[in-house]
């Protein structure tokens, strides 16, 4: 599993740590941590809809936080979860940007198991850094 | 950004007690206090406080402008920015407006609506009642409520609160009397909101969310009426009454509220402020800045949108008992008790060392508690103080209360729950969703939940005693308990 909740979160929301080799894999364990929050079997969510997801910000942890607040988003303004695809970080001069693709579908009870339901991604304990060569973004949503 | 990590074990010790259930940490006790912090609490409940509180009142007490103390609430824990049950007041003309001070769950609040049904009635109902509640008030992750608003009547919404929904039919006249602020605040302004915002709350209205969401058909029992007088002025007269009650906010608009000003003030806050605080969740603007100025009209569109919120769930409530018991609203005296906010900033007027002075009020998981005679509140409640909602677990049972005089020591403030002991994530390891189903049921608990993950997250174990938070706010001077609830019936989002 590329991500582990954070057993020391504030007592009332839920934090996880996302790592992967490169930043776009890191940013992709993030948003796949996002939806776990959101839904016990992310895996039962099909591919049915498509959407660009973009982020920008003079700092590499905010374009993180721009970029999950995209998923949390599209749950509430369409009712879709999706699943983050493809993802690319990119840095020209001291702006990050992030482009990712995403699918997905509307959410549906009768086959998503729901849990719990994301208002905002925080800016508590939020990290992003290069450990022993992998990348570790800390994350804790507001529940 | 200040770099400094102070041992927060040190912050509690540094407390002293200052009455039975007060403590206060002085200004010398962390770099950059402005003012003290003040703890309601008895010492059993300071000390199941996490550690994580201390250190979130005194980065509080930081804050430019701040009057008095920053406080926390008995039921306080911790949370980002503020602790939940953080209380600030800030001079308006000195002072900052911070969205972290009020929440993502802007205007988050309880609404409780009396019956004239006892539990006799409609005990063999409750079942069939929470079912269909089940069905019309929609919860859980990514529900859309029955109104399909355009962006103009969801502008008007932000606008005009709950006198919109009775305006167009979903509710009483009378209910606006029974709300907090009469259900709209006058200054909101959605041309401050983000299309984001508007397109990520236009189908939410009477939506019940989820986490701490919930919507409770509760009982009150002949020995747990504490204050017969008060609880007859406000609606509660009968033994064994069926009383309704739910907990819900402005959900994705008031949200995406906070994070887009979160997101204006971060980078200005240095630069152009000068404010340095050593935690970024406490992100604010000067007040009287063009900035602040925006936030407090846009946040004021959230506290309407979930005004409206609760009146259109409100209205649905009234629909159901009408079509399960088959017998009108009106008959069965579905009449609202009150509604109050727990996530807000507004401007009141306060006395500070013998001086009224106007003062914006940040409220974080912390409730109004105006006392008896003072304006703002409804005429039929001048004798016996503000209605104060108390939410307690599903399993343990919640609270009405009125605000008192001595109340004024905290700018007439209490608390709004009982508060979590233990973390989502390991109350999801402890406990089991639908083990939980069948133990309320055999303690005469019927709950439906969109989430059996969610249903455990908020078992009665991972929360502090109901009792001894409402005990610590009568101790302290906060708030007086008129009856205490239990639940019968719970709708889970």
């Amino acid at each position: 599993m590329p991500y582990r909740l954070l057993d020391d979160a504030p007592t009332a929301d839920v934090g996880f740590v996302a790592s992967g080799d490169t930043l776009a894999a890191c940013f992709q364990a993030a948003a796949d941590a996002t939806l776990a929050v959101m839904l016990g079997n992310p895996e039962a969510v099909q591919a049915c809809t498509q959407r660009t997801l973009r982020a920008e910000s003079d700092r590499l942890d905010l374009a993180l936080l721009i970029f999950l607040e995209e998923l949390i988003f599209y749950k509430d303004s369409e009712s879709l979860f999706l699943r983050v695809t493809q993802v690319e970080v990119t840095q020209r001069g001291e702006r990050w940007g992030v482009e990712a693709q995403a699918e997905g579908e509307t959410i549906d009870p009768t086959r998503h198991l729901l849990s719990a339901d994301v208002k905002a991604v925080t800016l508590h304990r939020l990290d992003v850094r290069q450990v022993d060569g992998r990348w570790d973004a800390t994350v804790v949503l507001d529940i | 950004m200040v770099d400094q990590k102070p041992d927060r074990s040190m912050l509690r010790r540094q407390a002293v007690q200052l009455a039975e259930a007060l403590w206060e940490i002085p200004p010398s006790a962390k770099h950059g206090m402005r003012v003290p912090a003040r703890i309601y609490a008895t010492a059993p409940l300071f000390q199941q406080m996490d550690d994580g509180v201390f250190d979130q009142v005194t980065n509080v007490a930081m804050l430019p402008g701040i009057v008095n103390y920053a406080v926390c609430m008995p039921d306080g824990h911790w949370g980002y920015g503020f602790p939940i049950g953080g209380l600030a007041a800030m001079d308006p003309e000195r002072g900052v407006i911070s969205p972290g001070g009020i929440g993502f769950d802007i205007n988050c609040g309880m609404r409780l609506v009396r019956t004239n049904l006892t539990y006799d009635d409609v005990r063999d109902r409750i079942p069939d009642l929470i079912d269909a509640l089940y069905k019309r008030v929609p919860a859980g992750v990514g529900a859309r409520g029955f109104l399909k608003l355009s962006d103009h009547e969801f502008r008007e919404v932000a606008r005009h609160g709950a006198r919109w929904c009775v305006e167009h039919g979903y509710g009483w006249p009378e209910d606006l009397e029974r709300t907090e602020e009469r259900g709209a605040m006058p200054g909101a302004d959605p041309d401050t909101v983000s299309a984001r915002a508007l397109e990520r709350g236009r189908q939410q209205v009477g939506t019940l969310g989820s986490g701490n969401h919930y919507l409770e058909i509760q009982v009150v029992k002949p020995e747990n009426v504490f204050d017969a007088r008060a609880a007859e002025v406000m609606g509660i007269s009968i033994p064994n009454q069926v009383v309704v009650m739910f907990h819900c906010g402005s959900r994705g608009f008031g949200h995406q509220i906070a994070s887009d000003y979160m997101q204006v003030f971060l980078p200005l806050m240095e630069k152009k402020f000068g404010i340095t605080l050593p935690d970024r969740d406490l992100a604010c603007a000067p007040f009287a800045s063009a900035e602040g100025q925006a936030y407090f009209t846009a946040m004021q569109c959230a506290i309407n949108m979930s005004f409206a919120n609760r009146q259109v769930i409100l209205h649905r409530i009234r629909e159901v008992f009408a079509d399960v018991l088959q017998r009108d609203a009106r008959d069965l005296g579905l009449q609202m008790v009150y509604d109050v906010c727990h996530n807000t900033a507004k401007l009141e007027e306060h006395e500070v060392n013998g001086t009224r002075r106007r003062l914006l009020v940040h409220r974080k998981g912390a409730t109004r508690a105006f006392a008896p005679g003072m304006p703002d509140i409804p005429a039929a409640f001048a004798a016996v103080g503000q209605p104060v909602i108390i939410g307690g677990s599903m399993e343990t049972g919640s609270y009405l209360l009125h605000g008192v005089p001595s109340g004024r020591q905290a700018f007439f403030t209490t608390a709004h729950g009982s508060g979590r002991t233990m973390s989502r994530h390991q109350a999801k390891r402890q406990f089991h969703g639908k083990q939980l189903e069948r133990d309320l049921a055999q303690r005469g608990i019927y709950v439906r939940s969109v989430s059996y993950a969610g249903l455990a997250e908020e078992a009665g174990a991972a929360y502090k005693n109901i009792d001894a938070v409402v005990a610590a706010t009568a101790t302290a001077g906060l708030s007086e308990p008129v009856v205490r609830f239990t639940p019968v019936g719970n709708v889970k989002g």
